[in-house]
């Protein structure tokens, strides 16, 4: 079955700044810039853009990009709450708009400061206001879980529990990406691979979680375009059409701390993504060449493993053992180096290497011609693509 | 340990200065002046016949005046009685100059009168590992003052505490504001009340776990409807607190400057077959698994703030 989202967009340019643990510049100037980056990989004019898109998180107001690249009429503006859980939403949105006629040029953009002017892992407190939002940060934080680590720890423990995966499978997560980034000039862990060993060593953030279980922090921005499959295909790139996009929330879902539902160590609401996809896409889990894994922490890469049927439940430690996430496995992941190679830019960043896997311009290039999987943040509100080439 | 730390926790459990006594007894115009301060308008602390109508023998003083009558005296650009402890100026000679009250709490035991004479008695008793907070890395002091009468019969108790911490002077702008929303102010995280889950709270305060029950179905967090039949209407019942480790945590990083880390955070389901997270106390965070029983109790993290916390059963 395929749906009328099903191939009617394309990604046809992507760009990004440099990722830093300092850019020295604004998060407003870090937008532009990618944002024109990714005009010029497509060969779109400016003045062509009629639709913004980008996460309810990112700082830089839709009206505010649009002056600085010049833009004169925004037709379609939209944003998506839940963090990393937007990242490959905004691209869905933008589908929808150019599906619908109601814009003909979107781009998708992320820009943050996020390590140099504020960082997610130090801990969030927020003011007690009598907000449902608020509320639920009530139930952790006085207790001391006040990052994103804490929060989906007690997954990731259960998890451990219930399928005897190890530290050192989610370990080997991290190995892969830092194996992948080594080959990537873009990454910020460029030539720095790293050992299980290593991995064990250091230090623990969050029990189960060591410091290498967690992304990077990261400052620096991806801008994707989007347009119609017909237009892309006359562009500068080959177009990275979008085969399927999807969006999931599911039963007692909540913020990274969904502990009250039957089962806590699933992601029922990347289940409900895959779901989709697949039935938008007409495609199998067997179908897919290469993903993109969202990897703010490593256990949940297994996770998504399971949640897609890569493997079966609680198997993923195997396929994860063999060496199946590398080059040359099963199922490489990550190939830009993920979140803990390249950069943490909110799962933005792996949307542009699955847009390179279909182009053939990895630096990591898995062979073939097959679709290629993405994936946005887990334990919250998420969202996935399936994008393939023409 | 370091020297410092050792140093100063061999004060713990001794006086931490001389015992003050009052400069003045008890007295109404004292009484009458900090009532105007305050804004107190109770009249049975300066009207004779109105207290003793509430049944006290004559005019009393405001339970919350305890300290005021053994306070050092004023002395502009002075040093303070907790600048003279020599527990804190170990703290001073390391280089830890900054000194803020992070929190207090008086108990009472009767009320005083005019004519009392009040001593109190200071002692220390505890010192915290250091901690980072948003002013600089510090250790908190506690000390417990013990207020006695002229009989040396005690009427009142507080609990002091300070933090003395190096000013953090170098670090950059942006981090400063971000590490004090981290450590909030000195002041324990605070959920936010909203009208689905005051009585959440409020059972807390009084030492009740309560959940919110529809057709013998219990829910938590608390949300104003249920999701089986949809109805806004609920019940109340309360949990007998016994329940099993369902998953748990422990925590390193980042740290708050109130907690001791490791920090075993527990996700419990509750006999009653709900689940819930607090903190585990009185065990070692390597003792702690997955399928161990627990039972609820609560810790009075702030005067008037109480959070559950669980122990191995």
């Amino acid at each position: 079955m395929t749906s009328s989202l099903s191939n009617v967009a394309a990604i046809a340019g992507i760009g990004a700044t440099e990722f830093s643990k300092n850019s020295g510049r604004s998060e407003m100037r870090l937008a532009v810039e990618a944002i024109t980056a990714a005009l010029d990989d497509a060969g779109i004019d400016r003045e062509e853009v009629d639709g913004l898109s980008t996460f309810t998180m990112d700082n830089n107001p839709e009206i505010e990009v649009f002056r600085n690249i010049g833009g004169r009429e925004l037709k379609f503006f939209s944003r998506i709450h839940y963090g990393g859980g937007g990242a490959c939403a905004p691209v869905m949105q933008a589908a929808m708009a150019i599906a619908t006629g109601v814009a003909n040029v979107v781009v998708c953009y992320r820009a943050m400061n996020e390590r140099s002017q504020y960082r997610f892992g130090t801990g969030h407190t927020p003011p007690p206001v009598p907000t449902a939002e608020s509320s639920h940060y009530g139930y952790y934080v006085p207790f001391g879980l006040v990052s994103p680590a804490s929060w989906v720890a007690m997954g990731a423990q259960r998890y451990m529990y219930e399928s005897g995966a190890t530290s050192e499978d989610f370990g080997r997560v991290s190995v892969a990406s830092r194996k992948h980034a080594a080959n990537n000039p873009a990454a910020w862990f460029y030539e720095q691979p790293i050992t299980l060993d290593d991995h064990q060593q250091s230090k623990w953030i969050v029990e189960p979680l060591h410091l290498l279980d967690c992304c990077q922090e990261s400052d620096g921005a991806v801008a994707i375009v989007v347009t119609s499959t017909d237009y892309a295909r006359k562009l500068r790139q080959p177009p990275a059409i979008i085969r399927a996009a999807a969006q999931g929330a599911a039963d007692d879902q909540q913020m990274m701390t969904s502990y009250y539902r039957k089962e806590i160590a699933r992601l029922p609401e990347m289940e409900l993504v895959a779901r989709q996809l697949f039935d938008q896409a007409g495609l199998r889990p067997d179908d897919i060449r290469t993903a993109t894994l969202y990897d703010h922490f490593t256990p949940y890469v297994l996770t998504q493993l399971e949640s897609f049927g890569f493997t079966p439940r609680n198997q993923a430690k195997d396929f994860v053992r063999e060496g199946n996430l590398e080059i040359g496995g099963r199922l490489p992941v990550n190939t830009n180096g993920g979140q803990l190679g390249e950069a943490y830019i909110h799962g933005m960043n792996g949307i542009s290497e699955a847009v390179r896997q279909v182009r053939g311009t990895s630096v990591n290039q898995v062979p073939g011609d097959g679709p290629v999987l993405v994936t946005a943040g887990t334990g919250v509100p998420t969202s996935g693509l399936i994008l393939d080439g023409a | 340990m370091t020297d410092l730390l050792e140093k100063a926790r061999e004060w713990v459990g001794k006086a931490a200065t001389a015992p003050t006594t009052a400069r003045d007894p008890v007295n109404v115009p004292m009484i009458r002046r900090w009532c105007e301060a305050m804004g107190d308008t109770n009249p049975i602390y300066v009207d004779d016949a109105a207290a003793r109508a509430a049944g006290h023998p004559g005019i009393v003083a405001p339970p919350a005046m305890l300290e005021v009558w053994t306070m050092a005296p004023y002395r502009p650009g002075g040093r303070t009685a907790e600048d003279s402890m020599a527990v804190l100026n170990l703290f001073d000679d390391a280089g830890y100059t900054g000194v803020v009250a992070t929190n207090t709490g008086q108990s009472y035991d009767r009320y005083l009168v005019p004519g009392d004479v009040v001593t109190a008695s200071v002692t220390v008793d505890s010192v915290s590992e250091e901690k980072r907070t948003g002013l600089g890395i510090g250790h908190f002091v506690t000390l417990v003052f013990e207020f006695t009468d002229a009989e040396d019969k005690r009427v009142g108790r507080m609990t002091f505490r300070v933090l003395k911490f190096k000013p953090n002077l170098s670090q950059p702008e942006a981090d400063k504001g971000k590490s004090d929303d981290a450590s909030g102010g000195y002041s324990h995280p605070r959920p936010a009340i909203t009208h689905d889950n005051a009585f959440f709270w409020e059972g807390i305060n009084n030492r009740k776990l309560l959940f919110q029950s529809t057709d013998g179905r219990l829910r938590h967090p608390p949300s104003p409807m249920d999701p089986v039949s949809g109805s806004l209407e609920f019940d109340i019942v309360e949990s007998c607190g016994r329940g099993t480790i369902h998953s748990f945590v422990v925590m390193h990083q980042p740290r708050l400057p109130d907690f001791d880390y490791p920090l075993p955070v527990v996700l419990v389901e509750l006999e009653e077959g709900v689940r819930i997270i607090a903190n585990l106390i009185d065990a070692d965070a390597e003792d702690v698994s997955i399928g161990q029983a627990v039972e609820v109790d609560f810790i009075e993290v702030e005067p008037d703030y109480l959070l559950p916390a669980f122990r191995l059963n």
